[in-house]
């Protein structure tokens, strides 16, 4: 009976092992991956179907502001450039706006306050699971884009970051970047914050400035932002994949 | 020829078998990925957002003895869970990496295999739903009875099931009002259950649907009842497999397979 009970429980944790690695493997199988991430678009698509392009994120009270927002991603970038513009009181930091545009800018901070603004109580959503209500102030992006006026072929829009978040990666693969269509470019809530909860933004948060862009997860929302450029396809810049997490596998489409 | 010792009638359509056993398998990767899922943010709270020093369930790595020992924190109660919960296999952990897809580290593959199948179990769901509706399925073999649901008959129900006796011959046919209520329950409560917390995480669907999150007291508090409900579930299919396991295995696997259930003097 010992025996048996031995023999029948080795053989359920072989089973179970077998089953782990067999799950595993195709969850490698670059097929498999192929076929799991077709969910992705059907999820977007769906999701653009049923909520209205303007429908805002949902706002909050001031208060309900999370007096424990938390920072993630990076926190202090050591980049000898950023260090300098921190140390500078980003007096000589400039936000470009380049790449399909008839008018590239250079703005500095000032420049950037004087911009059609917005304030916003939301909650920011990480794809680790936890959440947190802030208030955020900055310059809407469409307003801006518009002032450089976008060409024809402009799809997406890109934000080249100041933080090399995995100084392991490749030469030009560990820096942050992000992108979003045109669709959430001109949403309303779509600013680029200078302000958080009433005061300048903390260098944790992304000071200078950061992307909110309020319909999708942290990642998204990206910080540091140095450089705006506008591009017809993702696929020449960085991984190809249309940012820093989503070169890791993560999606795009980050509303989900 | 002797008479047959029991007849088999057509118990599952093959609506209700397809999207069962589909179902399942969509259920086990939801789950499987779910904790893989929590595991990158292993706690929960209630209302729109984390109060991370103060979590409803956490679970962490704590010391004792120069040794990494597994804790689990439910509301102001610790638990030393090590080897299960909060450190397993020599790493700091929520859930252990049997039960999670894939078993290592990996957020972006886990959302990958959720979504995906989220989107199956949801579909599947749908088909047996409009099924059951047009077909006459839910009406005709999960409402109760006006006589099932006579308290008298419950209460022998309630003591007939605590001593894991089963009906026989012409009673097997339908199913017993407990059971009737527990896959109405299930069906229309707790799996449309999970569809809606997890919607209420989607910050695009938030924006559409801002009642969704309020609905459940905020985002986190759908995210915590997201797991509770996954937990419902998994109990839910324990009892079931337990009750068709002393219930008669082979007849009711038979029917969930072929749609033959054999109905005869000891109901086997």
């Amino acid at each position: 009976m010992m025996d048996r009970r031995r023999w029948l429980s080795g053989l359920a944790v072989t089973a179970l092992g077998a089953a782990l690695g067999a799950c595993d493997k195709l969850t490698m199988n670059a097929g498999v991956q192929k076929g799991l991430a077709q969910a992705e678009g059907l999820t977007r698509r769906v999701q653009r179907l049923v909520v209205d392009r303007k429908a805002l994120a949902q706002e909050f009270t001031p208060a309900e502001i999370s007096p424990d927002f938390r920072a993630n991603g990076s926190t202090a970038p050591g980049d000898p450039e950023y260090r300098a513009l921190v140390e500078a009181g980003f007096a000589d930091w400039r936000l470009v706006v380049d790449g399909l545009v008839e008018r590239p800018l250079s703005l500095s901070l000032a420049e950037l306050r004087a911009q059609p603004a917005r304030t916003q109580i939301t909650r920011h959503d990480c794809v680790e699971g936890w959440s947190a209500i802030g208030q955020w102030t900055g310059a809407r992006l469409g307003p801006l884009l518009d002032r450089a006026g976008l060409k024809e072929e402009a799809r997406y829009i890109v934000f080249h970051c100041a933080d090399t978040l995995d100084p392991n990666a490749p030469e030009g693969l560990g820096r942050y970047y992000e992108s979003i269509d045109l669709i959430d470019a001109y949403h309303p809530q779509s600013i680029l914050a200078y302000d958080m909860n009433g005061g300048p933004l903390e260098v944790k948060f992304g000071a200078p400035l950061r992307l909110r862009v309020e319909r999708q997860l942290g990642y998204k929302h990206a910080k540091y932002v140095m450089r705006i450029e506008a591009v017809a396809d993702l696929a020449g810049i960085g991984g190809g994949k249309g940012g820093f997490w989503e070169d890791r596998g993560y999606e795009w489409y980050a509303g989900i | 020829m002797p008479p047959p010792a029991s007849t088999l009638v057509r118990r599952h359509s093959l609506v209700t078998r397809a999207t069962h056993w589909i179902n399942l398998a969509a259920l086990v990767v939801l789950l499987l990925s779910g904790l893989q899922i929590f595991n990158a943010h292993p706690a929960l709270y209630w209302g729109d957002v984390s109060t991370f020093a103060r979590p409803w369930v956490a679970m962490f790595a704590g010391e004792r003895g120069g040794e990494a020992v597994g804790v689990t924190k439910i509301g102001s109660t610790l638990f030393e869970t090590t080897g299960v919960l909060g450190f397993s296999g020599n790493e700091v952990r929520g859930f252990p990496s049997w039960a999670t897809l894939p078993s290592y580290r990996s957020l972006a593959d886990g959302r990958r295999w959720h979504f995906a199948f989220a989107w199956l179990f949801v579909l599947n769901g749908l088909v047996y739903v409009s099924a059951g509706l047009i077909g006459g399925h839910f009406r005709r073999d999960l409402l109760p009875g006006r006589d099932q649901l006579a308290p008298g008959h419950l209460l022998r129900e309630v003591s007939d099931h605590a001593r894991l006796r089963f009906p026989k011959g012409e009673a097997a046919r339908r199913y017993n009002a407990l059971q009737k209520l527990t896959y109405l329950a299930v069906i229309f409560v707790l799996l449309p259950m999970m569809v809606l917390t997890g919607l209420s995480m989607s910050p695009g669907m938030n924006a559409g649907f801002p009642w969704l999150p309020e609905l459940f007291g905020g985002r986190q508090s759908a995210r915590t009842l997201h797991f509770i409900s996954a937990g419902l579930i998994v109990l839910f299919v324990l009892v079931h497999v337990a009750m068709v396991l002393v219930s008669g295995p082979v007849n009711s696997l038979r029917a969930m397979i072929t749609g033959k259930y054999a109905i005869g003097e000891d109901g086997r």
